[in-house]
């Protein structure tokens, strides 16, 4: 199957986040790679959506939607920068 | 503030009184993939079962040799479709544990590629489990799983893992990795047990 | 520009190549979009399925109207209800707009990049050139932005290398020859992957790394670089692209995948 860029992320979290997650940077747990999401490889299957560091392949995030819930996983990261707005 | 797309009806869900609640029939087989498709060749394939006590290990050649059964099956995904009457051929999960001897009641299937998916030991003994390397009368193709995959066709299909390679006994019931990210822990598709 | 679902009425439909249709919608409460950003469609059954699918904005700016140009997929489900069926008058659900990395705005680096544009107006000293890469239908976002551009009169160095199947599978060909022809600072470069015009220099043909060589602004003038095009095709110039020198840092891509 292929993949698609982090940039796809933009309209499934934007129900959930009130920034624009594909522009945060995260450090990706299994090999250190700092770059922003919209950067990450999205595979995107029926059952739920995984992203995977663009360097190394480690799963970094997971999403997986049912009609009424969703589960936001960020198992492969250590931290998520988000540039604040200027004052 | 959903409305209904004027003349939109997606592809074909047909009902059918053999399928689970809230599935629907395909004919095509839809490909389900949490990463890239490994390339796994039969040479280097292998497959074990570790317990407490120790590893029992299959290469491909030892794997052909054992007894193999030819499973008719229907078979039903957690994102709503099923297929009836699928064939597959593959060994029997009876005659891999024929000789392991274990306490531990759990077990974690681990894939090529890092997948994992937790079934309890139960649900895999008696005729319920297979490690399936053909499907249709064909190798099962890297997209579906092959060399070879779980096949768990009593549970949703995620439990089927694909490109499996070893079997892992635990003490509990731990999940694996859609079970950690939203995915119901045993996922029986009669009762519904589609999410946590 | 928080995105938020919107009801789209479509105002015109028409083909955009044998294989495509070009999409023009008027969106209530749209905020507007830079060139480059994306939308997801929704659509919905009578029985309460659904099915979402995310497409590349042909346009750009403060207006309510938003261009998509579709590509049908074979064994779509989607993209051909949007093809074939979808006609003046109908409603569609879209959300958005989505997505602030594969952006270019005038007067400075696309958003994103550590310490973005700046103040507006004075950074035009630091604008860097622009390559853009299109594969196929990927040409719809790097259309947006060269039109941006083009609507921007950014001085800087742009360019367009398109490689697209045959001359009838051209998307916007008359608007991107008229930005062409204008004096602005941009180029395009077309390749044909199947079928050229008559008397076209170059054989018909998967692009090269040479012919993208040949094409592209030279790493050493540090451009940003906007590929869009088929996972494949978006893998392999990003790789070129990589051994010629360019910065991965400077390099932005928009897969399209599958259905």
């Amino acid at each position: 199957m292929e993949h698609v860029d982090g940039n796809w992320l933009a309209g499934p979290l934007a129900e959930f986040f009130s920034f624009d997650v594909t522009m945060a940077t995260a450090r990706c747990s299994g090999c250190g790679t700092v770059a922003e999401l919209a950067r990450a490889m999205v595979y995107r299957s029926g059952a739920g959506t995984v992203v995977r560091c663009g360097s190394c392949g480690h799963v970094l995030a997971t999403l997986v939607e049912s009609e009424d819930r969703a589960w936001i996983g960020f198992s492969g990261v250590s931290a998520i920068e988000v540039r604040r707005e200027p004052a | 503030m959903s409305f209904i797309t004027r003349g939109f009806s997606g592809r074909s869900r047909d009902r059918d009184e053999r399928l689970p609640p809230g599935q629907t029939l395909v004919s095509d087989f839809p490909v389900l993939s949490a990463g890239p498709t490994p390339d796994i060749d039969t040479a280097e394939w292998e497959f074990t079962i570790r317990t407490e006590s120790g590893e029992h290990r299959w290469n491909w050649d030892e794997f052909m040799a054992l007894d193999i059964d030819d499973v008719s099956t229907d078979i039903h995904c957690v994102t709503h479709w099923s297929k009836l009457g699928t064939s597959w051929r593959g060994v029997s999960l009876d005659t891999l544990f024929a000789d392991v001897e274990t306490e531990q009641e759990y077990v974690m299937a681990h894939s090529y590629g890092g997948y994992t998916t937790n079934v309890p030991l139960d649900e895999l003994l008696d005729g319920k489990a297979w490690v399936a390397f053909e499907f249709d009368g064909e190798p099962l193709d890297p997209e579906h799983g092959g060399p070879a995959r779980l096949l768990v066709p009593h549970l949703y299909f995620w439990k089927s893992a694909k490109w499996v390679r070893g079997l892992e006994m635990m003490d509990q019931d731990d999940p694996g990795f859609w079970e950690q990210n939203g995915y119901h822990l045993h996922g029986d598709p009669w009762k519904e047990e589609r999410y946590w | 520009m928080r995105p938020g679902w919107h009801v789209a009425t479509v105002a015109a439909t028409h083909r955009e190549t044998p294989n495509a249709a070009r999409l023009d919608l008027d969106v209530d409460g749209w905020p507007g979009n830079a060139a480059g950003q994306h939308l997801d469609v929704r659509l919905t059954a009578p029985d309460g399925y659904s099915a979402t699918r995310s497409y590349s904005i042909a346009s750009s700016g403060p207006t309510m109207r938003v261009v998509l140009a579709v590509d049908k997929l074979p064994d779509g489900e989607v993209s051909p209800f949007l093809v074939d069926e979808v006609r003046a008058g109908d409603m569609l659900e879209v959300h958005g707009p989505l997505g602030a990395f594969f952006v270019w705005r005038p007067g400075g680096a696309g958003s994103g990049s550590a310490g973005s544009a700046g103040a507006a107006g004075s950074d035009r000293v630091d604008a860097r050139p622009v390559q853009l890469i299109a594969g196929g239908s990927g040409v719809v976002p790097l259309y947006a932005i060269a039109q941006a551009h083009a609507d921007a009169d950014d001085p800087a160095p742009f360019r367009l290398l398109y490689s697209a199947r045959t001359p009838d599978d051209v998307y916007f060909a008359d608007e991107l020859r008229a930005l062409a022809e204008a004096s602005a600072p941009f180029r395009l470069d077309l390749v044909y992957s199947r079928r050229t015009p008559d008397g076209w220099p170059a054989p018909a043909g998967r692009i090269t790394r040479e012919a993208l060589e040949a094409a592209v602004i030279p790493a050493a003038d540090r451009p940003l670089v906007y590929v869009c095009g088929s996972t494949g095709f978006v893998e392999r110039v990003a790789d070129w692209l990589v051994g010629l020198g360019h910065d991965t840092r400077s390099i932005r891509t928009e897969r399209y995948g599958g259905t």
